[in-house]
């Protein structure tokens, strides 16, 4: 089937009769495809769902993934709430995409959020449902990624841009059981979803409490064959006594820095599977796939014709194809793409010996085992202490979660070398608990170093460096 | 200090900065299934590095990664002890 034909999810699956033998398994119960497609999850409420504004805000992934089967094709809009969306940002998120129908699978609710709107509890016990015939139309998947100022960034995919990277052509057939270490409302996990349920696989997801040592034992149970994470998540794996749980045909990398390290760890620990790793955001979308087995990327991908076209431009690698999402939602994020349609990833890199590295990210973004830590948002909540003059946090390599925040501080006053040290350990303590109240926990700096000055620009912009 | 007591030291104080509860370490101690997740594992690697000026992940490009406190005090040892060699070598 050509991408042009991929009118939504169900329209792909077929009939009932078409899926047996495939399954959707969460942590706490498991689902057929077949009878998915007799029932529903939504209490029988579909048709009143037609063309809506509809917020996913199930917190179980396989409620998301039952409700996505369901209303693609049906909602208007599809709003997908991020596993770390705060209740703070809950109204705007409403607000910009004009939700005015929530699906959730829980009833604990602001209700500052619901409003007027149509509340709609799913569950996993599916009741059967006769299947009305309801007109498929092109439904636009929102898509929510961090932002500088701590609020999300509101992007727009269909599903067309969404599977544009995978070849439905290709029938790795119905053996395939896929497994992923994202959670499926991000792009990455989203991606994972898509390839199991447009192709002709099972997926098992992964609860939200879930430890990694239970997960692997179900992918080893459900016999997963295709299982995809970010290196941080195979690190993961590694240091688990349940890494000889699964025995993978195909391992798939994204969502971060791949080193070699990794590359050759994985390639020794599991000697049957094919390793790639992909360069993808939720913006561009997945730009190429490596499979030689080394980090960074042929230099050869550049300026190459095709699908995705490729160029470097002022250091950083940009991406145009089909791939990339039609533009943020609700004005105030800038332009996504460039006048000729490139997005810039903001990624940085360097070409040596045939290949380009990656080197980091321009505006100085940590990414803390896949998930995106802005600077500014992490200095503005070390500056509230009142003896912190300035503040600047910077990526940190790390072999586990291959970033980590750090922060150089500048204290208000005598110069740091004329301070008591037990002050200096105080402050810090201070500093840090502030930070611990404030912020994520992946956003709290893991050192805090007290420095005499920092670097400054002569437009009075602090120098930042890469990684 | 020995590498032992700079290891569990660090890993108490880390659970301490987040409020963790540890369950005692001994070396069977699965590093990631006790408490700690892997962000606090990634402290306890960078605070390591600082007090000992070792980072046996990146020292080599095919890692047996640790599971247990045991293997992970072994893991550093180990870096140590090819530190000390290297260092008589050249030096």
């Amino acid at each position: 089937m050509p991408p042009n034909a991929l009118t939504s999810i169900r329209h792909k699956l077929g009939d009932a009769s078409d899926c047996s033998g495939r399954f959707l398994w969460g942590a706490a119960a498991g689902v057929s495809l077949g009878d998915l497609l007799r029932s529903t999850s939504l209490g029988g409420r579909l048709p009143e769902l037609s063309g809506r504004s509809v917020l996913l805000a199930t917190r179980d992934q396989l409620a998301t993934a039952l409700a996505l089967i369901e209303l693609d094709g049906v909602a208007g809009r599809l709003v997908i709430s991020a596993p770390d969306l705060s209740s703070e940002h809950l109204p705007s998120v409403i607000a910009k995409a004009g939700v005015d129908a929530i699906v959730s699978d829980h009833d604990a609710h602001d209700h500052r959020a619901v409003g007027g709107r149509l509340l709609f509890i799913s569950t996993l016990d599916l009741v059967p449902a006769k299947r009305e015939k309801i007109e498929h139309r092109p439904t636009e998947w929102v898509l929510l990624t961090s932002g500088t100022t701590g609020a999300p960034k509101m992007l727009v995919h269909t599903l067309k841009s969404l599977a544009a990277p995978i070849d439905l052509g290709r029938n790795l057939g119905t053996d395939v059981v896929w497994g992923t270490f994202y959670d499926i409302r991000r792009y990455g996990g989203l991606q994972i979803f898509l390839r199991a349920l447009l192709g002709q696989g099972s997926l098992v997801l992964s609860g939200a409490a879930e430890s990694t040592a239970d997960y692997l034992m179900r992918l080893g149970v459900h016999a997963a064959t295709h299982i995809s994470g970010t290196p941080s998540h195979w690190r993961r794996v590694l240091m688990s006594p349940q890494a000889g749980a699964i025995a993978p045909h195909y391992i798939r990398l994204s969502g971060e820095l791949v080193d070699q390290a990794i590359l050759n760890t994985l390639g020794s620990s599991y000697p049957r599977a094919a390793i790639s790793h992909a360069f993808a955001s939720t913006e561009a979308g997945v730009a190429f796939e490596v499979n030689d087995g080394l980090e960074g990327f042929p230099a050869s991908v550049v300026g190459a014709s095709g699908e995705v076209e490729i160029k470097i431009d002022d250091g950083s690698l940009r991406i145009r194809s089909a791939r990339n999402a039609l533009g943020y939602l609700g004005g105030n994020n800038g332009v996504l793409a460039d006048d000729e349609g490139f997005v810039d990833t903001g990624d940085v890199v360097e070409l040596r010996g045939g290949r380009y590295h990656f080197l980091g990210r321009r505006n100085g973004v940590i990414n803390v085992g896949g998930l995106k830590v802005y600077p500014e948002e992490v200095e503005a909540v070390i500056n509230r202490h009142p003896a912190v003059r300035m503040s600047m946090v910077w990526s940190r390599k790390n072999p586990i979660t291959g970033s980590l925040v750090s922060a150089d501080v500048v204290l208000k006053g005598e110069t740091d070398q004329r301070r008591e040290s037990s002050q200096i350990a105080d402050f810090k303590r201070e500093i840090l608990r502030i930070c611990q109240q404030n912020l994520a926990a992946h956003k709290v700096p893991a050192t805090i170093r007290c420095v005499p000055k920092l670097d400054v620009a002569a437009a009075g912009k602090m120098i930042r460096h890469y990684a | 200090m020995s590498i032992r007591s700079t290891v569990t030291s660090l890993i108490q104080q880390i659970a301490e900065e987040t409020h963790k509860d540890l369950p005692s370490l001994t070396d069977d101690f699965v590093l990631l299934d006790s408490g700690l997740d892997s962000l606090a594992i990634a402290i306890v690697v960078t605070r390591l590095e600082d007090t000992l000026g070792l980072d046996p992940f990146t020292e080599s490009d095919d890692t047996a990664y640790p599971v247990t406190l045991g293997d992970f005090i072994r893991f550093y040892e180990n870096a140590a002890k090819c530190s000390d060699v290297y260092s008589a070598q050249t030096g």
